[in-house]
C-alpha cells in the first residue's frame, strides 16, 4: 500500500526553542530536546514517526530553521 | 546527536517540499525567539523569489526591531530615519518606476512618528507596497506604549494599563488609510498559524502585484506578537494575541481592487 511519509531536518544551532512549531503539527511529531544548543536553547526534535511532510511547522517557524521532505512509500 | 525518528533516505532533492528561501541571508535573525518579524521576512522573500524580482526589488527598513531587516533580506535595502520610510520609498519609486519598492515598518514607526508620511504617501496614491507589523508596542526600545496599544494593556509607559481617558484610543491606521482613494489593496493578516502564514503570503503577493497595475498603494498589516514586550512566552503571546488583539484588529481584507469590502 502506498503511503505518504515525511521527514523534517531542524537546523539545531539556529533553533531558538520558541515552541511555536509544536502546536502547528497535526501529528504531535515535535517536542523540545532535553539538551541545549550552543546558545543555550532547547531545540525542536521529532518524537514520533507520524510526520507526513505537511510543512506546517516550517511555515510558522519564526527563524525558518525547518526543512521538510515528503515521499510516497510502499508499506 | 543521533536523531531517533530520522529518515535520511527521504532527504533527497526530489523529496524536498520546503526549505528556507535563499532570499533570506544565511545568518541568524536578531529577533527574540518566537517573534513574528522572522515569518513576515520569510514570506516576503518567498514572494520576491516566486515572482522572480529579486534583482529589481528595493526595500526600506524602519527604525524598530526590524531596522536590521537590511541584514536579512537579500535584496537592495535602505534604512530610513524613524517613520520616514514612505517618503524614501516615494522618491525611489518615482525615480526608478520599474523597480519593486516596499517599506517594512512597525507600529511605532508607521503609526506614531511616521503617521504623516504614511497618510500622505497613501493619499498621493504612490505605487509601492507598505508592510506594517502591528505588535501594539514599541518592541526595540523596551516595550513602551504605541498608538496601537490596547485599552487596559500594560506597557512600561502605562504600567497600570492604557487609560483611554488620558492616553487616547488605539489607532486603527489601516482602516484609516483604506478610506483614502490612493490605496488600492488594504488587508490585515497574521503569522501565528500555518493557515495564517499562507494567507499572509497571498496578501503580500497581491500587494506587490499592485505595483504592476500602478493604481496605488498595496498595504499589508500583520498583527504580530512582541512576546518580550508583552512579557509572555511566544506560545502564550500568540494566544493572547488571538484573544485580545484580533477583536480590536480583525483579520481579513479591508479594500480590494480599490473598493472597500469591510
Ligand atoms: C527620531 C527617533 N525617535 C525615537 C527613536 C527611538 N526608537 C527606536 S525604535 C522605536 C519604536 C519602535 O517600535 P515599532 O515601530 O513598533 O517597532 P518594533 O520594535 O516593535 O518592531 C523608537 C521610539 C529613534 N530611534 N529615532
Ligand atoms: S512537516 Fe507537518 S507532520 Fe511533519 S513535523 Fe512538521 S508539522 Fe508535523
Ligand atoms: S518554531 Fe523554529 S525556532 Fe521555534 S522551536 Fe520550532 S524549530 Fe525552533
Ligand atoms: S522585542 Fe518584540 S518585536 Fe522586537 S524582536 Fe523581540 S519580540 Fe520581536
Amino acid at each position: 500500500m502506498a503511503k505518504i511519509k515525511g521527514d523534517i531536518v531542524v537546523n539545531i544551532e539556529r533553533c531558538k526553542g520558541c515552541e511555536v512549531c509544536i502546536a502547528s503539527c497535526p501529528f504531535s511529531t515535535i517536542s523540545m530536546s532535553e539538551e541545549v544548543n550552543s546558545k543555550g536553547y532547547h531545540f525542536a526534535i521529532k518524537v514520533n514517526d507520524d510526520c507526513t511532510g505537511c510543512s506546517n511547522c516550517a511555515l510558522v517557524c519564526p527563524d525558518g530553521v525547518i526543512t521538510v521532505y515528503r515521499a510516497k512509500v510502499t508499506v | 546527536m543521533e536523531e531517533k525518528f530520522a529518515h535520511p533516505e527521504l532527504r533527497t532533492p526530489e523529496n524536498l517540499v520546503y526549505k528556507r528561501t535563499d532570499f533570506l541571508v544565511d545568518r541568524p535573525l536578531s529577533y527574540c525567539p518566537g517573534c513574528g518579524h522572522g515569518v513576515v521576512h520569510r514570506m516576503l522573500m518567498e514572494v520576491v523569489e516566486d515572482k522572480g524580482i529579486g534583482s529589481i526589488t528595493i526595500g526600506i527598513s524602519p527604525v524598530g526591531c526590524s531596522v536590521l531587516a537590511y541584514d536579512f533580506l537579500n535584496v537592495d535595502m535602505l534604512g530610513a530615519a524613524h517613520g520616514r520610510a514612505p517618503a524614501l520609498a516615494t522618491a525611489i519609486k518615482r525615480l526608478w518606476p520599474n523597480r519593486y519598492v516596499f517599506t517594512y515598518q512597525g507600529d511605532g514607526d508607521l503609526a506614531a512618528i511616521g503617521t504623516a508620511e504614511t497618510i500622505h504617501a497613501c493619499n498621493r496614491g504612490e505605487n509601492f507596497t507598505i508592510i506594517f507589523i502591528n505588535n501594539g508596542i514599541y518592541g526595540m526600545t523596551g516595550g513602551q506604549m504605541a498608538p496601537t496599544t490596547l485599552p487596559g494593556m500594560r506597557t512600561s509607559t502605562c504600567p497600570y494599563g492604557r487609560d483611554v481617558g488620558i492616553m487616547g484610543h488605539p489607532m486603527k491606521i489601516t482602516e484609516l488609510i483604506a478610506q483614502l482613494p490612493g490605496t488600492y489593496y488594504v488587508t490585515r493578516q497574521a503569522v501565528h498559524t500555518p493557515a495564517a502564514v499562507r494567507k499572509t503570503k497571498k496578501a503580500l503577493r497581491k500587494a506587490i502585484d499592485c505595483q504592476d497595475l500602478g493604481k496605488g498603494i498595496g498595504f499589508v498589516e500583520v498583527v504580530s506578537n512582541c512576546n518580550s514586550g508583552w512579557k509572555m512566552t511566544p506560545v502564550q503571546a500568540n494566544q493572547w494575541m488571538e484573544e485580545h488583539m484580533f477583536p480590536k484588529y480583525p483579520l481579513g481584507d479591508i479594500k480590494v481592487d480599490g473598493e472597500l469590502v469591510k
